[in-house]
């Protein structure tokens, strides 16, 4: 019996394209595990780490001078007094939700072709979401007190005020952040102990090892393994709708022109899918070629990627169609001269972009010749990272330089060090992510083996009651 | 040397595996475990586990989270710190939804978490099955079915027997 499955090779089934041909459970493991395992380095790996300690190296001064001489270095104002920090903070927090959408909703609905971009998508979201939280805290003006924003006993005798948004943001941030990582790391287990089984030196075998933590691949522990991958997932999508919709609060719970619509919250949470698919995009189209990872990120992801960032990207246009609808059908003077001033007042170019960014430009991605040339994929990704990041622009900067008083209007442009501290992050950010594809599986391994043929169980007469025909959809951890 | 931790049998293949655990369950052992380099739920279902309790205790963490999320919140502004703002009521249930769901979250995913762990006994860095011939395969793409010492029906020769009877490509014994 076993002998006829190895001389020939089950049938490829449904996950043919979303694996390249003729993999097996050896060659997957060892194809991804040897970018980590390989001395040898690819020379663009030290590049990409090269440019982004530079910019990491931007962001550590523009902190410096920020801590020095306090946050009167950006171009805040009052009434602009979120600028660049809060813009930064929405862009970033966006970017990570497609992460744990990829991680934990396309789990739910058993989409397979999550199985090969979750991991670095997971990866992408905490270095995103450690961006996002700096600037919050850096806004404070003094960071070093950010624990104050914790209810804990103190001898002020003093709580947070738990009806304001900003405390239910640091709330959601901090959960999200926590049950992001315990989602990365629980899914790193098995792929941990690979590694130590398979590394040669000792200080590899051994620090694997204390992160893998004795695991074995016991059937046992697999059950109850995917029992809780399972229950996160199921954790982690509502958490991620909250954390979006949470963010949108800030602004929608304030009575701020341009602000009070109730369109916020759903708008806010398909834009930030939007900005993630494009980011992960970014990312994974270089790294696919890089690393040469073509038959496990195929065409066939990024075609669903782009279809994904299609369908948000309509969802996102449809609230900045609402957004004007509202603001005239209310009749309410000031929500009216809001748009009107979003369409052709100081700030009109920053709005037209980003129009022609998250609304005209994406509709390329309805031709298949764009899904599936990565070169114009990337283009339009990257397009989209702009265009998210100008729509939080807009949306900060005009509704708070011109609220109902014309005596308090004041314009805002940033300053050299607001620059700085943006530019930055991806240095961050790219420090982090570069860190992570050299140290860890990019790609998750035992997931991937579940999609190779060897990994189905052949149907047999014989077999007792447990053994049902093998189910062509065995999943990953579902 | 001392007394085996048991017999284990390493196959190439997915099915010969669950095969073997159906067949050796059929001749009455009990005592026993596979070891997989992915999740097999045929093989779960012929060892017969059955349904975890960490899905109710993560609804206990849940539960948990949710109840303290709201004693924070109503203790802090209504008995603690009671501080009228903005003319809202002290008890304003609807501003505290948020947190409450998000620590509601919180609680149930580090229950998930540590429970999981819990349950599975880990961390545990040492384990006899570790040194079981060619079990560093066992997270790349060999299977391994280990009959315990701790079974009622073990025999060093008849359990070792039973498993070469199998489609096993090695069999050997697993040290304490």
């Amino acid at each position: 019996m076993s002998d006829v499955v190895r001389s020939e090779p089950a049938p490829v089934g449904v996950s043919g394209e979303i694996i390249g041909p003729g993999q097996t459970l050896g060659s997957v493991t060892d194809k991804i595990a040897s970018v980590v395992l390989n001395e040898r380095v690819p020379r663009g790996w030290w590049v990409g780490l090269g440019i982004s300690l530079a910019l990491l190296m931007v962001f550590v001064t523009a902190l410096g001078v920020l801590l020095a001489y306090g946050t009167g270095v950006w171009g805040v104002n009052v009434p602009v007094a979120w600028g660049f920090a809060i813009i930064n903070f929405v862009w970033w927090i966006g970017i990570g939700h497609a992460g744990t959408l990829i991680s934990a909703i396309l789990l739910l609905f058993r989409q397979q072709w999550r199985t090969s971009i979750n991991r670095f998508a997971e990866a992408m979201t905490l270095f995103a979401v450690a961006c996002a939280g700096l600037y919050p805290i850096l806004h404070l003006g003094r960071p070093w007190l950010a624990y104050w924003l914790f209810p804990y006993p103190n001898t002020m005798a003093m709580w947070p005020n738990f009806r304001s948004p900003l405390v239910w943001d640091v709330f959601a941030v901090t959960t999200y952040a926590t049950v992001s990582l315990m989602f990365w790391f629980i899914g790193l287990i098995p792929d941990l102990a690979t590694l130590r089984d398979r590394s040669e030196s000792l200080a590899a075998k051994k620090i694997y090892g204390i992160f893998a933590m004795g695991w074995r691949g016991s059937a046992r522990h697999w059950h109850r393994y995917e029992t809780a991958y399972l229950l996160l997932a199921a954790l982690s999508t509502p958490l991620v709708v909250s954390v979006h919709t949470i963010v949108s609060f800030d602004f929608a719970i304030s009575v701020i022109p341009g602000w009070h619509a109730t369109i916020f919250p759903p708008y806010f949470v398909a834009g930030a899918i939007f900005s993630g698919f494009a980011m992960v995009a970014t990312i994974a189209i270089p790294l696919r070629w890089a690393y040469g990872l073509e038959n496990f990120i195929t065409m066939k992801h990024l075609d669903n990627m782009a279809r994904v960032m299609l369908a948000t990207g309509l969802i996102v246009a449809y609230g900045y169609m609402m957004e004007a609808f509202f603001a005239f059908y209310s009749g309410n003077l000031f929500e009216r001269s809001m748009i009107q001033l979003r369409f052709s007042g100081p700030y009109s170019s920053a709005y037209w972009a980003l129009i022609l960014c998250n609304v005209a430009i994406p509709q390329l991605l309805w031709f298949k010749r764009v899904r599936l040339n990565t070169l114009s994929l990337l283009f339009v990704a990257v397009v989209v990272n702009i265009g998210m990041w100008l729509e939080r622009y807009v949306i900060v900067v005009t509704s708070l330089s011109n609220d109902f008083l014309p005596s308090s209007w004041e314009s805002y442009s940033p300053t050299v060090w607001d620059i700085a501290l943006y530019v930055g992050s991806f240095g961050l950010f790219g420090t982090l992510l570069f860190l992570f594809i050299r140290f860890l599986p990019m790609i998750s391994i035992f997931e991937m083996r579940t999609l190779v043929p060897e990994a189905e169980v052949e149907p047999n007469g014989n077999g007792g009651s447990g053994s049902g025909p093998a189910r062509p959809g065995s999943e990953g951890p579902s | 040397m001392s007394a085996p931790y048991g017999v284990i049998a390493e196959f190439t293949n997915v099915t010969a595996l669950v095969r073997a655990i159906e067949e050796v369950r059929d001749s009455g052992y009990r005592d026993m475990d596979a070891y997989t380099p992915f999740p097999v739920e045929e093989v779960s279902e012929a060892l017969g586990h059955h349904r975890s309790i960490l899905p109710l205790l993560v609804f206990c963490g849940g539960i948990l989270g949710a109840s303290g999320g709201f004693f924070l919140q109503y203790w802090t502004s209504v008995i603690d710190y009671p501080l009228n703002v903005g003319g809202r009521p002290l008890n304003s249930v609807i501003s505290f939804i948020p947190v409450v769901f998000e620590c509601t979250i919180l609680v149930a995913a580090f229950v998930a978490v540590f429970g999981m762990l819990a349950l599975n006994g880990l961390p545990r860095p040492h384990h006899p099955i570790f040194n079981a011939q060619n079990f560093a395969l066992a997270s790349r793409d060999r299977f391994f079915l280990c009959i315990e010492a701790t079974d009622p029906k073990f025999n060093l020769l008849e359990t070792r027997s039973l498993l070469e009877g199998l489609e096993a490509h090695a069999v050997s014994v697993v040290d304490e």
